[in-house]
C-alpha cells in the first residue's frame, strides 16, 4: 500500500555537454517508501538525486516536491541529505561531532540566531537516534568513517525531515559497519515511518532492505519490487554491467 | 605611563592594529579551512593597484584600495563560477595583473615611490585619523556581517553541497566572504603592508588549528595570538627601531613555530 505522493519526477532529461546522461525519466516516491535506487557506475544515479535535491537543473522535465514545483520549493527542512561527499571530509575540519549535528538546523534559522536550549535537545536525540551520544564532544576527523557516517545521518535527522536521501552512505565503511547502518535505516523507515531513498551500486542489499527498487542506467530500466527485478527482462542487461562494477571496488577498497 | 603612549600616531596605529588583527582571523578561519587563502595575497596586491590609483587622483588611498579590492573580489567571483577558469588561475591572473597595474601608474606619480615603502610592508605612521575612522567603521560591518552569517559560513565551509540542499543561499554566502575578505585585506594595509596581509590572515587560524579545538575555541585562540602578535609587534618596532608590519608577521611566525613543535611532541609521547 502506497501512502501520499511526496516526490514526483515527470519527464526528466539531463544533458551533460553532448552527452545525454538521462533520457525521460519519471518516478513517482511515495510516503513510507524506502526507495534503492541502483544501476552502473556513470549510469546518472547521483545526477538523478542531485536533480531532486535542486542542485542540477534538469534540461527537461518537472520535478514535484511536496506538490510543489522544485524552483518555488522552500521547505527544505522537510528533505535531509546525507551525501557521497560526506565520508571525504577533512579530517582536521575543527569541529565537534555536537557542531556537525547542530549544522542540521541551521537551514531553518534566520541571521543572528544561534544555536538555543530546544536545538540542543534535538540534537541531542539525533546523536541517541544513531547511537553516538557519547561521541558529542569529539571531533569529526577522529572518528571512524562508519562512526562519521552515522553523524552526517544524525546530522540530517536533526532537522526532522520527512524524507531522507543518502547517496552511496556505506561506500569505503567495512562490512559490520555497513549492516549497522543498513539496520539503522531500517528501524528508522518502519518505526518512524521517514521516507528514505537511497543511491547505491549493491543489488543484494537493496534486495533485502529496500520496499521499492528502481534500476537507471540513462533511461529507466526498472522500477518495482525489490525481489522481482532478477526476473525481469531487463536484469541481463545490467548484470553485464554490475559484473564488472563489482570487481572494480573490490579492487578499491581492499588494496 | 609608558613612554610609547605619549605618541598620537602611536596610539592611533594600536587602536587600528588590535581592530584589523581582530577581524583578520575571522575572515582567516573560513579562507584557510577552504584551501582559498591565495586570495588574500591577490586581493592585497590589487589594493596596491587602488593605493597607487588613489596618489595618482589625489584621493585618500586607502578608499581607493578598498573600491579596487572589493570590485576585484566580485569579479573573481564572478570568473570563478564562470568554470571556465579554474579559481587558483583566476587568482593568479588578478595577481600579476593588479601589480603590472599598479608599477605603471607608480611611474606616472613623482613622489609616490618614497611612500611606497610603508604600502608594501606597512607602516603605522601613515595611519591618519580618518583612516582610524574608515577602519574603526568597516571593521565592525565585518565583524557583524560574520556574527549575523556564522552558520551559513560554516556550513558551506565544511559541506557546500549539504548547505545548498539544506536551503543556504550559497552563492549569496560566497560573495559575502570574498567581498569581507577584499575589505579586510584592504583595511589591513597601513599596519602590515600590501606584501604582510595574507600572513595576519593565515598563520594566527593556521596556528589555532594545531591545538585541535573546535570552531569557536579555535577562532577564539587564532583571535587572541593575531591581537597579541599586533601589539608585541607594535611595541617592539617602537623600541627596537623595526617596521611594524615585519615585527608582527615574524612573532605569528615564532608563535606559530612553538605550537606547532609542542603539538608535535604531544603526538609522540
Amino acid at each position: 500500500m502506497h501512502g501520499k505522493k511526496l516526490i514526483e519526477i515527470k519527464d526528466i532529461s539531463f544533458s551533460y555537454g553532448d552527452e545525454k546522461i538521462l533520457d525521460n525519466l519519471s518516478i513517482d516516491i511515495f510516503q513510507g517508501d524506502y526507495m534503492g535506487i541502483i544501476g552502473p557506475n556513470g549510469g546518472g544515479k547521483t545526477t538523478l538525486l542531485k536533480i531532486i535535491l535542486g542542485l542540477l537543473k534538469p534540461s527537461l522535465g518537472i520535478v514535484k516536491l511536496f506538490g510543489i514545483e522544485i524552483g518555488k520549493f522552500k521547505d527544505w527542512n522537510k528533505i535531509g541529505y546525507v551525501s557521497q561527499k560526506a565520508t571525504h571530509i577533512d579530517s582536521s575540519f575543527p569541529s565537534t561531532v555536537n557542531g556537525v549535528v547542530g549544522m542540521g538546523l541551521y537551514g531553518k534559522k534566520k541571521p543572528f540566531h544561534f544555536i538555543n536550549k530546544q536545538d540542543k535537545q534535538k540534537i541531542k536525540l539525533a546523536l541517541r537516534e544513531v547511537e553516538m551520544e557519547d561521541y558529542r564532544d569529539r571531533l569529526i576527523g577522529d572518528l571512524s568513517g562508519g562512526q562519521q557516517q552515522r553523524v552526517f545521518i544524525a546530522r540530517a535527522l536533526a532537522g526532522e525531515p520527512e524524507v531522507l536521501f543518502l547517496d552511496e552512505p556505506t561506500s569505503g565503511v567495512d562490512v559490520k559497519t555497513q549492516e549497522q547502518l543498513y539496520m539503522l535505516l531500517k528501524k528508522l523507515n518502519k518505526e518512524k515511518h521517514l521516507t528514505t531513498i537511497l543511491v547505491s551500486h549493491d543489488l543484494e542489499t537493496m534486495e533485502r532492505e529496500a520496499t521499492e527498487l528502481i534500476c537507471i542506467n540513462r533511461t529507466l530500466m526498472y522500477c518495482g519490487m525489490p525481489k522481482e527485478f532478477r526476473v525481469h527482462e531487463n536484469f541481463e542487461h545490467y548484470k553485464g554491467h554490475e559484473l564488472h562494477i563489482h570487481h572494480h571496488n573490490h579492487e578499491k577498497y581492499h588494496p | 605611563m609608558l613612554e610609547i603612549f605619549n605618541y598620537n600616531f602611536i596610539i592611533r596605529g594600536i587602536e587600528a592594529g588590535v581592530i584589523i588583527g581582530a577581524i583578520a582571523p575571522l575572515i582567516g578561519i573560513f579562507l584557510v579551512l577552504r584551501r582559498y587563502s591565495l586570495i588574500a595575497d591577490a586581493l592585497a596586491h590589487v589594493s596596491l593597484a587602488g593605493v597607487a590609483l588613489g596618489f595618482l587622483l589625489g584621493i585618500n588611498p586607502l578608499i581607493t584600495a578598498i573600491v579596487a579590492s572589493v570590485g576585484s573580489s566580485i569579479a573573481v567571483e564572478r570568473l570563478r563560477l564562470s568554470r571556465r577558469v579554474y579559481a587558483d588561475s583566476a587568482l593568479s591572473i588578478f595577481l600579476s595583473g593588479s601589480l603590472a597595474l599598479a608599477i605603471v601608474i607608480i611611474s606616472f606619480t613623482r613622489g609616490f615611490s618614497v611612500d611606497l615603502f610603508s604600502y608594501l610592508f606597512g607602516s603605522i605612521v601613515t595611519v591618519k585619523i580618518t583612516d582610524l575612522y574608515l577602519i574603526a567603521g568597516l571593521g565592525i560591518i565585518v565583524i557583524v556581517a560574520i556574527v549575523a552569517f556564522y552558520r551559513e559560513l560554516l556550513y558551506i565551509t565544511f559541506d557546500e553541497e549539504s548547505a545548498q540542499v539544506a536551503g543556504i543561499k550559497t552563492r549569496f554566502i560566497n560573495t559575502l566572504l570574498i567581498v569581507l575578505s577584499a575589505l579586510t585585506v584592504a583595511l589591513a594595509i597601513p599596519i602590515v603592508g600590501v606584501l604582510l596581509i595574507a600572513a595576519l590572515i593565515v598563520i594566527p587560524v593556521v596556528t589555532a588549528l594545531q591545538l585541535r579545538k573546535s570552531f569557536i575555541i579555535t577562532i577564539l585562540w587564532a583571535e587572541i595570538i593575531s591581537i597579541f602578535a599586533v601589539l608585541a609587534g607594535i611595541t617592539s618596532s617602537y623600541y627596537m627601531n623595526i617596521p611594524a608590519g615585519g615585527a608582527i608577521v615574524l612573532i605569528t611566525i615564532i608563535i606559530f613555530i612553538t605550537v606547532y613543535f609542542l603539538k608535535k611532541s604531544d603526538h609522540h609521547s
